[in-house]
């Protein structure tokens, strides 16, 4: 597996994280951003101090798992509540920018 | 200075509230009138609200009275309540903080907003916050900073800073926030009021605007245990509408209060006295133990041993679930937009950058990167797993204590922008707080003491997962010793 070769603490490249995760940053921030995730990432390696072999992860605080409810019918939220919030909207539809040419 | 020099809390608590109510000494208008009035007088200097909504609040006001008359029973019926705003009430803005939100007005109501509602309390506004409950300090709003009640130019503690400054300087009964990891306790520290963090599951997340879904939980501020004990009993149970809130029986826990703690073992973590800690601190908190085991408390010193990596699996697990969760501020569906954009993308990336803070933006990247390709095994799984030994650390711990006392911070508040341009030295201040979160247990936090230079000093009680009553027992026999000690 690729993610078992990975070593923590090489350099994070934020610009291109910050493309992954759909925001543009100017060119301070990127600066700004580079050198305090830098050391932030630094300091998560403490981690990697610790022998995890046997241990299982956590994902949630209490092992509850798969909990369903009666698939009843129940009084959803109004159309037009739900599209009164949005930014651009016609007919009870969003509109977003053009996808396809 | 002494303590209370710069103000006085003039509002009455949750409990002589309802007192006064039922017992037709007051109405609630002229309650949620006296609130008001308070905010007029403080809140330019403060900004811990966001919004308050007046006409509303006597309009609910005035049903209440006339519900009263009419005969209804209601355990807050009557009573001014300040939420934080991202926590949901219908028809009131949520902006979490945030600008990407600032035109965003809730459909429904948060199910602790609905219980309350329920009980019949009044909402009168909105608290401010750290934008979507990032940060310690409450100066990662977008709606300008919070100042701690105590010394203005100080911070509040963080992300409920305004519902806790709100409480502490008697311009709010109580109020609501949310703590993912230690954003109740730590602002009720850092202001002087008590701060509630239930178990994970004790109450249902369902309308509170996720930041880390595995570790947030809603939360109390108010001037008394006993207040929050009532509270708690309100807002707890199952919850169809989130699946992580567990069915789990709600006790009385104002009846479980006792003034003694004869027979309660308690146990306290060395970990929790670092190098690092502030002496005012620790004086105050060594000398609050010591006044727990006067009241019959069995002290007892224990280990915590994987406290000093609790940051940073903070930080890893935190920041997953916020990138993870706040993908969906695209400008799509609510909130602003970037009309220039050409293509969808572009304006994924561009409403972004406008909409969220510094604060936000550095939590997405890093939460990103150690989810991505390559990394995911290194940074997340291996928190995860350590995740599993803080957790057996307090179990091991609770086998032998009903609850453990610490400090709720290192050090009093400090000054704006004194950490806000040094990220993890803002985090490591959260040592003592994120533990309960990734273990999923509950903890509160109290005033025991001022500093020399007059800014209120929180103890820490936590207890095991679902035992509120022990907690809740220890502060408030604590606090009975410490009102008696004042007088």
């Amino acid at each position: 597996m690729n993610d078992q070769d990975a070593k923590p603490g090489q350099d994070i490249d934020v610009a291109y994280v910050a493309r992954l995760a759909r925001l543009q940053l100017s060119d301070e921030e990127v600066a700004t951003f580079q050198g305090q995730l830098g050391d932030i990432v630094e300091y998560i390696r403490k981690i990697s101090e610790l022998d995890l072999s046997d241990i299982e992860p956590t994902s949630h605080a209490h092992p509850v798992h798969n909990v369903t409810r009666k698939d009843g019918v129940r009084e959803g939220l109004a159309h037009e509540e739900v599209m009164a919030n949005a930014p651009s909207s016609r007919d009870g539809q969003f509109i977003v920018p053009k996808i396809v040419e | 200075m002494t303590s209370n020099a710069s103000f006085e809390n003039r509002l009455p608590t949750v409990t002589e509230a309802v007192k006064q109510l039922v017992a037709g000494t007051c109405t609630s208008e002229s309650l949620v009138e006296q609130v008001l009035a308070e905010i007029r007088t403080r809140d330019d200097a403060l900004n811990a609200y966001r919004t308050v909504d007046e006409s509303s609040a006597l309009e609910q006001a005035r049903a209440a009275d006339i519900a009263r008359q009419e005969g209804r029973q209601g355990r807050m019926l009557g009573v001014p309540v300040a939420i934080k705003d991202v926590l949901n009430v219908q028809g009131q803005t949520c902006t979490c903080g945030s600008k990407i939100l600032e035109s965003y007005v809730a459909p429904y109501d948060a199910t602790a907003v609905a219980k309350l509602r329920e009980e019949g309390a009044v909402f009168v506004g909105r608290t401010n916050m750290d934008e979507f409950a990032m940060g310690s300090s409450s100066e990662n709003s977008a709606y300008g900073v919070v100042r701690n009640p105590h010394q203005h130019d100080c911070v509040p503690g963080g992300s409920s800073g305004g519902a806790a400054a709100a409480v502490a300087a008697g311009e709010a009964i109580c109020g609501l926030g949310t703590d993912t990891g230690g954003s109740v306790r730590q602002p009720a520290a850092f202001c002087g009021c008590v701060g509630l963090k239930p178990s994970y599951g004790r109450v249902s997340r369902y309308g509170l605007t996720a930041f880390a879904s595995s570790l947030d939980q809603v939360g109390t501020l108010t001037r008394s245990v006993r207040d929050a004990a009532l509270l708690l009993g309100i807002m707890s149970g199952v919850d169809s509408m989130d699946s992580t809130s567990l069915d789990e029986p709600v006790p009385d826990y104002t009846a479980g209060l006792k003034e003694d703690l004869s027979g309660f073992k308690i146990g306290v973590p060395q970990e929790y006295f670092t190098s690092g800690i502030d002496p005012e601190v620790e004086n105050a908190v060594r000398m609050a133990i010591e006044n727990c085991a006067k009241i019959g408390a069995e002290i007892r010193e224990i280990s915590l041993p994987h406290t000093e990596y609790s940051v940073a699996v903070y930080c890893v697990i935190a920041t997953a679930e916020a990138s993870a969760n706040l993908a969906r501020f695209d400008g799509v569906r609510y909130g602003i937009r970037d009309e220039d954009a050409d293509d969808p993308v572009e304006m994924y990336r561009r409403t972004r950058a406008q909409g969220f803070g510094a604060e936000v933006k550095r939590r997405i990247i890093l939460g990103t990167y150690v989810l991505s390709s390559g990394y995911h095994d290194a940074y997340y799984l291996s928190a995860q797993k350590v995740r599993t030994l803080i957790r057996r650390d307090f179990e091991t711990a609770f086998d032998e204590c009903d609850a453990l006392l610490t400090p709720c911070t290192p050090t009093p508040a400090y000054r704006f922008g004194e950490k806000v341009d040094d990220p993890l030295q803002m985090y490591l201040g959260d040592l003592f707080t994120v533990t309960a979160n990734l273990a999923g247990i509950c903890g509160i936090t109290l005033p025991c003491g001022y500093t020399g230079g007059g800014l209120p000093i929180g103890l820490q009680v936590l207890g095991p997962a679902f035992k509120e009553e022990n907690i809740l027992r220890v502060a408030h026999a604590y606090e009975q010793t410490a009102a008696v000690g004042k007088s």
